[in-house]
């Protein structure tokens, strides 16, 4: 599947890697829900480098989508509640 | 709970559809996703351009404070040398503090220096990305009939939704550091310009600035000494050929 690391770009992976992906994933969550900002850090820095490491980086000038985006692992708390809440971190593309 | 791929995921084809939603039939969708491409490019090339700048601001304000520094520093030998060690002691409080700006501008600049990193990079990939696009538009809009024509768009347009949305982020991250280092940069012209350089530590802990203080007295008091020690040996010639 192909999975992006924002501000890094996407990347191909087999599923062995998807299957570990998803259980950091899960962790992430969990670790954003207690407000774990170290353990979040860890955690999605573990995902980005499993991505990087394992993965098959995609040519810049392909237009798949991805099946999941690792939010960028320097992410805080405060810019990841903006993150998942839809607002202010990714802003609004150039409007009319 | 979902995890945070599919979340992260979620918003950012949210906010993409958002933008395609206002065009009506798929060609004028292509066609205004473009332009909404191009005009992110844009975007991105003046924060590239931004960060460049700010850069040049500090650096310009690092060579002044550094040679603040090598002022104060001389200064205090003066001052020593005069008898006047209330002086000398002043002089070596400022330089401590103007080094400590020295190194918290030496973070930032590092701190500038990656995100326009990671703003070139993202423009490297947008523009390869919007160039593919521009040419699937055209052989979408020459060769598929609107309901197949739909599909493909939506493929397409999400691939480069994804792409629009981190560069977006990366544009608000860059521009928030630029924000920080200017305001920074304003209150040290304004702190030494005014000579109050004792509030630059105003935005640490109460704790730090007392850690802060202690390490910068017993630097100040070790240079002093040092200075005294050196020019002491010839203060004693002077009081032998007296």
């Amino acid at each position: 599947m192909i999975v992006r690391i924002m501000g890094e770009g996407q990347f191909e992976v087999d599923e062995e890697v998807a299957k570990g992906l998803n259980q950091l994933d899960e962790q992430s969550a969990q670790a954003l829900e207690a407000g774990d900002r170290e353990r979040l850090a860890e955690l999605l820095e573990r995902m980005a480098e499993a991505v990087r490491t394992n993965g098959a980086r995609l040519p810049d000038e392909d237009l798949s989508p991805s099946e999941g985006i690792v939010p960028p692992p320097d992410l805080s708390l405060e810019e990841a509640r903006e993150l998942f809440e839809g607002e202010g971190l990714i802003p609004d593309l150039p409007s009319a | 709970m979902a995890g945070l791929m599919s979340r992260a995921s979620l918003v950012v084809k949210a906010k993409f559809s958002k933008l395609l939603d206002r065009a009506e039939d798929p060609g004028e969708t292509l066609d205004y996703s473009y332009e909404k491409q191009l005009e992110l490019l844009q975007n991105v090339k003046r924060g590239i351009a931004d960060v460049v700048t700010a850069k040049k601001r500090l650096e310009l304000q690092e060579t002044q404070l550094q040679q603040s520094v090598v002022k104060l520093d001389s200064q205090a030998r003066e001052a020593v040398a005069a008898g006047r060690e209330d002086l000398a002691r002043q002089a070596l409080e400022r330089k401590s503090g103007l080094q400590q700006q020295l190194q918290t501008l030496d973070e930032q600049a590092k701190g500038l220096e990656q995100q326009q990193e990671k703003l070139v990079a993202s423009e490297k990939a947008l523009s390869a990305k919007v160039e593919a696009f521009r040419t699937q538009k055209e052989t979408i809009k020459a060769q598929y009939s609107a309901a197949e024509a739909q599909v493909r768009i939506g493929e397409a347009a999400t691939g480069i939704g994804e792409q629009m949305a981190d560069t977006g982020l990366a544009i608000q991250r860059a521009k928030d550091k630029t924000e920080q280092m200017q305001a920074r940069a304003s209150a040290i012209d304004e702190l030494t310009t005014s000579g109050a350089l004792e509030d630059f530590t105003s935005d640490q802990t109460q704790l730090d600035r007392e850690l802060g203080a202690i390490a910068s007295k017993s630097q100040v008091d070790k240079e002093l000494e040092q200075m005294k020690s050196e020019l002491g040996s010839g203060e004693e010639k002077k009081e032998i050929g007296q």
